[in-house]
């Protein structure tokens, strides 16, 4: 179990997203998870190691370091993907319950399925209307909740988002106020300075594709309430056309990520 | 052999269960096994070389570390997710018995092997009492081991070789104890959905069985 088998679960929502959906899943795995295990975990790897104190009184450097840092950046950033990840599987789900649907519609014989077989179901593209609108629009207002929880979880613990070279700890049993060395203070802050940015972008995609939801929303519903009878064919065929584009240049970078594992 | 194997047999059980069943087997892939490898295996990795006292006296840190530590966090994490999700296996191999069975009478039994009712309803209400009680018999064990789920910065230790009463400093306590609260809240999530599916099941079954009895005193 890895970030990989995340990506996994993850991929098979990419289907069912906005082309906004899209860009945001690959931003995610490319500029938050990848650059997460490749990088950031080697410059904290070694952090309470070469965390040094200017004392030998035992146990002096623990309680420093665990006063400094009461949650480690990159566990703090590992929890953050995760909860961000997750109201994607609400989508997942309420398809999932959808395809079941269809299924035993299909099993019962039923003349409305209009479906030659389970792997068509199966393979089927759900358009997001309907409920599937609301579980989605709920997922990325979600998201937008747990990025900015954790955003200012961030600054509040850590007084903003540089890493100071020197701290200065004077927890017992340090006999006084004692020096304390961060190891990596630049790389370090570069690496959170980096991710709090891909973090704001990825707000921003968020703020973008749920203005892009209620626009479509309203703009149906005016539709509807005006002439909708009138070549309605015509329209979804344009709109499955570009999501088939859009289709085709996400799942191009999806194989560029696809071989990456941790 | 690795966690893999684990995700690879809870996604087999997915297929059998209910929505709520499917939830859970998500709750355990996100919120469990995924932090439990990408975030809290660190932390613990180093628990014993960091673990300081304020003495000289070989052998002292070693025999302290052990009497408070008798077996570590992590490794009770890990052991819970197994013994957690093990009992779902109930349900595949008495799915598999089905499939088996039509295939040596060479004849459809059941309308769908995969459907929970008469004895797989049996067998999959045991797994999740099974599950649930684990789970609350982990909770209790972490809760007895540990003299509740704090972890104290500073512990005294005078137990031989160690000369007198000695202190020694744990590690990273405050962020052992964000995760172990973080445990114990996914884990009481867990029982939470183990026992609304049992309910679910209860109710959904005994209402068929007493509309049946019903429609036959009506014939």
């Amino acid at each position: 179990m890895d970030w990989g088998a995340l990506h996994t679960i993850l991929g098979g929502v990419n289907k069912h997203s906005t082309s906004i959906g899209k860009i945001w899943l690959t931003v995610l795995f490319i500029f938050r998870i990848m650059i997460l295990v490749v990088a950031a975990e080697r410059v904290w790897g070694d952090e309470q190691d070469d965390f040094v104190c200017n004392t030998l009184q035992p146990g002096c450097r623990n309680v420093c370091y665990d006063h400094f840092f009461p949650i480690s950046h990159i566990r703090l950033w590992a929890l953050q993907l995760i909860f961000v990840s997750t109201p994607a599987l609400l989508v997942a789900m309420h398809v999932a319950y959808r395809r079941h649907e269809k299924k035993r519609q299909f099993r019962k014989g039923d003349q409305k399925c209009e479906f030659k077989d389970i792997e068509e179901i199966r393979r089927q593209r759900f358009r997001i209307e309907g409920s599937l609108w609301w579980t989605y629009t709920s997922s990325i207002f979600f998201r937008l909740i747990f990025e900015a929880v954790f955003m200012y979880a961030f600054y509040f613990m850590y007084d903003g988002f540089r890493m100071p070279r020197l701290m200065k700890c004077n927890a017992w049993p340090c006999p006084n106020t004692v020096d304390c060395f961060v190891s990596r203070p630049t790389e370090k802050t570069v690496f959170t300075i980096f991710m709090i940015a891909v973090s704001s972008i990825c707000i921003l995609l968020n703020v973008a594709e749920l203005c892009y939801l209620l626009t479509k929303f309203f703009l149906r519903r005016s539709k509807k309430a005006g002439n909708s009878k009138q070549q309605p064919n015509h329209e979804n065929k344009e709109e499955t056309k570009q999501n088939e584009m859009n289709e085709l240049i996400s799942d191009s970078c999806q194989n560029t990520v696809i071989g990456f594992s941790s | 052999m690795s966690w893999a194997f684990l995700r690879d047999l809870l996604s087999g059980v997915n297929k059998y269960s209910t929505g709520i069943g499917r939830i859970w087997v998500a709750v355990v892939f996100m919120f469990r096994l995924l932090v439990y490898v990408a975030a809290a295996e660190n932390i613990w990795k180093h628990e014993h070389d960091e673990f300081e006292c304020n003495i000289k006296q070989p052998g002292c840190e070693n025999v302290c570390f052990d009497h408070f530590f008798p077996v570590s966090h992590i490794r009770l994490w890990a052991l819970q997710l197994i013994m957690v999700s093990t009992p779902s296996l109930l349900v595949v191999f008495h799915v598999a018995y089905r499939e088996n069975r039509e295939k040596h009478h060479n004849q459809k039994l059941y309308k769908n092997p995969g459907k929970i009712d008469g004895g797989l309803l049996c067998t999959y209400l045991i797994s999740l009492i099974l599950k649930t009680g684990l789970e609350i018999v982990f909770l209790v064990l972490f809760y007895k081991l540990y003299n509740g789920f704090k972890i104290p910065r500073l512990v005294k230790c005078d137990i031989k070789p160690c000369p007198n009463t000695v202190d020694c400093y744990i590690s990273k306590p405050t962020e052992k104890m964000i995760f172990l609260y973080f445990l114990v809240a996914t884990s009481c999530l867990c029982i939470v959905l183990n026992l609304g599916e049992l309910s679910y099941l209860i109710l959904k079954y005994s209402i068929k069985c007493y509309l049946k009895r019903h429609m036959k005193k009506q014939q």
